[in-house]
């Protein structure tokens, strides 16, 4: 809290100082000093606490639709409870935790989310990073371009996964089609374990590398013009200047789209939902591409066992906590060593 | 006076947080209230809306038969909410229904979640067999009892069921020199399965090029499944899949007309499966009436009259549905009089005319919208006629409350597989672990 000028006394100055008061004064002088003084109890309370009374929305809406789900499902994932009668709850212990550790089909789906999380966010990174270095020179309708970068951004994702089912079909596929006349076979885009996963990274891809090139260009134009005048100067070509002066400049900005894409990778749902419609959250015929959000929502909204996904819930939450550790651990190294 | 503003801003301050407040926990109340009010509010003057929560297409509207009810009741007023799949409405209302909120006065249920519904929401429902006009005879004895509690409450009345038959293309059967004549076909494999997939080999041996006897295994498994009485649960209501021979029967006669490959590798509903039928790339599939309003939709306008629709070898059920009302509704009365209107024998014979919704009340049968039914696709069979028999045939069967999830995990996780080269057994497995996986609590 800052210091308060307007309560305290100014300081005295030598041989300045007022003339002493008149005793007549004393007792309105007194009634004065009251008055300040309530004021100040009243300011002091209003200083202390209306900065709650301001943040307090934040933490009301907080505790009703983040705390208390939290805790509701860490409390629901000790039972054993069912989504039709979510009142009935039977204590089960650790059981839900327990059981995921030889749930095949929960570390079946952990490793699809990590292989769909790489194949999707490591092109869609490189890729983002040559189109906004691509925009980031002079162009004839720049902004035309910058919008069309943005749009599968802002397309649904039901819509784009429906164009990307029909794409990707195994008998009438446009891909398949284009395929066969390079002599390639049909590939069962939805059935065959890597071809499922790389057409669900397509989907997600698509959707994301805009956006991300997006925030590149944007760190790119905040470079100062003159490292670039400077390299070239030094003779330094294009894609030297590139290496040498965008990339460590771009360095927390890349930071930033690596946490953050990491972050959409682990809660992947709505593209592989979507990209088997029928099959639903099964992800493929052999769960090929479940990940865990869907394995989560199975499991809740499917097949009705709000305990058990409640546990996965949890442990999704505690293996992010995880990751966001390693995140957070690799940033300062990389700070440190900048 | 700065004191006074500090003061007046601070009230500003106090009175906006104290209406998020408000706001916030109006949003928290009970919406399902609000909205009734709301909705006859907007219904014009003195008028009751009725409202009614439905998925996919029930063509109570398309077929005027709300128009005709507000005719008959001056002072009532229909709206519809309709969710397009049954996935996306069934766990909304099962929500609803455990926190008695949201709930609109009518509630349909799919066949395939009646038993859950009976078994664990029943209180929360209406007993809709006192309602004045509801005859437990006008419906057929176990579309009755599927919604029937154990305690004799009726808690849905039925509208249509899908009484199955064999949809079949006549100029693929002729190229593959099978008979034409419906009767003539239903008799190649009546009585059993395994002779309707030894008619599928026949088909092979001189099929038209890049076509299949039949769709997709789902379809063949499904089929199969349906006309069986003893299926995934025993009558006490035990989880009997795993060792219920007639299961494996069914997968395994499915398996085989994969590796056959008399059925195309297709899951039914799927934007590729449509196209099969555009493309008529295969001869034969288990049709319900409402199937036959499908293939119309996807087909090319050549392929109108090609079909007809001869019996299977075993009747089965697949589909249909039932309205149900909630307890807690706004409206109960005026909705269990609905409701019973909706479903009486007259009006479920005019939606066949309109929507083949086929009836669950065997007096329609004989109605002339039901005798005298046309459909584009197979041109002057008397269809009406046709599935009227089947629907008669059909057993009752025990359904349970886990029934979709053990069928599509047999389908889905099952026998799809050996249409991709996996063995029957490993297909078996697959299938049986990740139901037993779906099934634990």
């Amino acid at each position: 809290m800052a210091t308060r000028h307007d309560t305290a006394a100014p300081p005295a100055k030598e041989g300045g100082a007022a003339p002493g008061r008149p005793p007549a004064d004393a007792v309105p002088a007194d009634k004065d000093h009251r008055r300040r003084a309530r004021l100040s109890r009243r300011w002091q309370r209003d200083v202390r606490w209306s900065p709650y009374a301001f943040v307090s929305p934040f933490f009301l809406l907080f505790v009703a639709f983040g705390l208390f789900p939290l805790i509701y499902t860490a409390w629901a994932s000790l039972h054993t409870v069912e989504l039709t009668a979510p009142t009935d709850m039977e204590w089960a212990g650790m059981r839900n935790y327990t059981r995921i550790f030889d749930d095949d089909f929960f570390w079946n789906a952990a490793k699809n989310t990590l292989t769909i999380g790489i194949i999707s966010t490591v092109p869609q990174l490189l890729m983002a990073m040559g189109l906004a270095h691509i925009l980031n020179y002079k162009l004839r309708a720049s902004t035309f371009y910058r919008v069309v970068m943005l749009a599968p951004y802002a397309t649904s994702i039901a819509a784009a996964s429906l164009v990307f089912v029909l794409l990707f079909g195994r008998d009438y596929g446009m891909i398949n089609w284009a395929l066969h006349f390079f002599g390639i076979d049909a590939i069962d885009w939805q059935n065959d374990k890597w071809p499922s996963q790389i057409a669900v990274s397509s989907i997600i891809v698509w959707r994301w590398t805009g956006y991300n090139a997006l925030i590149y260009l944007a760190a790119m134009q905040a470079i100062p013009q003159d490292l670039y005048e400077s390299a070239a100067l030094d003779g330094a070509s294009r894609w030297q200047q590139f290496i040498h002066v965008t990339l460590p400049s771009l360095r927390p900005t890349i930071l930033f789209t690596c946490v953050v894409s990491t972050i959409g990778a682990s809660q992947v749902f709505g593209e592989p939902l979507l990209f088997d419609a029928n099959k639903g959250a099964s992800g493929g015929a052999e769960h090929q591409f479940q990940t865990l959000g869907l394995y989560l929502y199975e499991q809740g909204w499917v097949n009705q066992h709000l305990g058990r996904a409640s546990a996965i819930a949890w442990t999704m939450f505690l293996i992010l906590i995880v990751v966001g550790i390693v995140n957070y651990v690799i940033s300062r190294r990389l700070r440190a060593s900048s | 006076m700065r004191a006074r503003t500090r003061t007046a801003r601070k009230a500003v301050v106090l009175a906006a947080v104290a209406t998020l407040g408000a706001g916030l926990l109006a949003g928290c109340a009970d919406d399902g209230k609000d909205d009734g009010s709301g909705s006859s509010d907007g219904g014009g003057k003195g008028k009751t809306t009725i409202t009614l929560g439905l998925f996919g297409t029930f063509g109570f509207k398309e077929a005027g038969l709300y128009a005709e009810y507000e005719k008959l009741n001056p002072n009532i007023k229909i709206a519809e909410n309709v969710v397009e799949r049954n996935e996306n409405y069934y766990p909304a209302l099962l929500n609803h229904l455990t926190t008695n909120s949201g709930l609109q006065d009518v509630q349909a249920v799919e066949v395939g979640n009646i038993a859950e519904i009976v078994g664990t929401q029943s209180s929360k429902l209406q007993d809709l067999s006192k309602v004045s006009g509801v005859k437990a005879s006008n419906w057929l004895d176990w579309k009755w009892a599927q919604a029937t509690t154990k305690d004799n409450q009726t808690i849905g009345l039925g509208t249509d069921i899908g009484p199955m038959a064999i949809c079949y293309r006549k100029d693929l059967f002729q190229q593959a020199g099978l008979p034409t004549d419906r009767a003539e076909v239903a008799k190649l494999w009546e009585g059993d399965w395994n002779k309707f997939v030894s008619v599928g080999e026949q088909y092979k041996a001189k099929a038209p090029k890049g076509t299949t006897f039949m769709d997709s295994p789902g379809g063949l498994i499904n089929a199969v499944l349906s006309s069986e009485k003893d299926r995934f649960y025993d009558s006490s209501g035990k989880v009997i899949y795993k060792t219920n021979p007639a299961v494996k029967a069914a997968f395994d006669l499915t398996a085989k007309a994969a590796e056959e490959g008399l059925v195309g590798a297709q899951t039914q509903f799927q934007p590729a499966w449509d196209t099969t039928i555009a493309n008529s790339k295969f001869a034969a599939m288990a049709c319900p009436p409402w199937m036959l309003g499908y293939i119309k939709g996807k087909s090319k306008p050549e392929a109108a009259g090609k079909w007809d629709v001869a019996l299977a070898p075993k009747s089965g059920n697949w589909g249909g549905s039932f309205l149900t009302v909630p307890k807690s509704g706004k409206h109960v009365k005026e909705a269990e009089a609905l409701v019973a209107w909706l479903t009486a024998p007259e009006q479920q014979a005019k939606l066949f005319g309109v929507q083949g919704s086929f009836p669950s009340a065997p007096s329609a049968y004989t109605m002339s919208q039901v005798t005298g039914a046309k459909n584009d696709m197979t041109g002057d069979a008397p269809i009406g006629t046709i599935f009227a028999e089947a629907a008669k045939a059909i057993p009752v069967q025990t359904i349970g409350p886990k029934d979709q999830i053990i069928q599509q995990g047999l389908t889905d996780n099952g026998v799809i597989l050996v249409t991709k080269g996996k063995s029957p057994e490993e297909a078996w497995q697959t299938a049986t672990k990740t139901i037993d996986n779906n099934l634990e609590k």
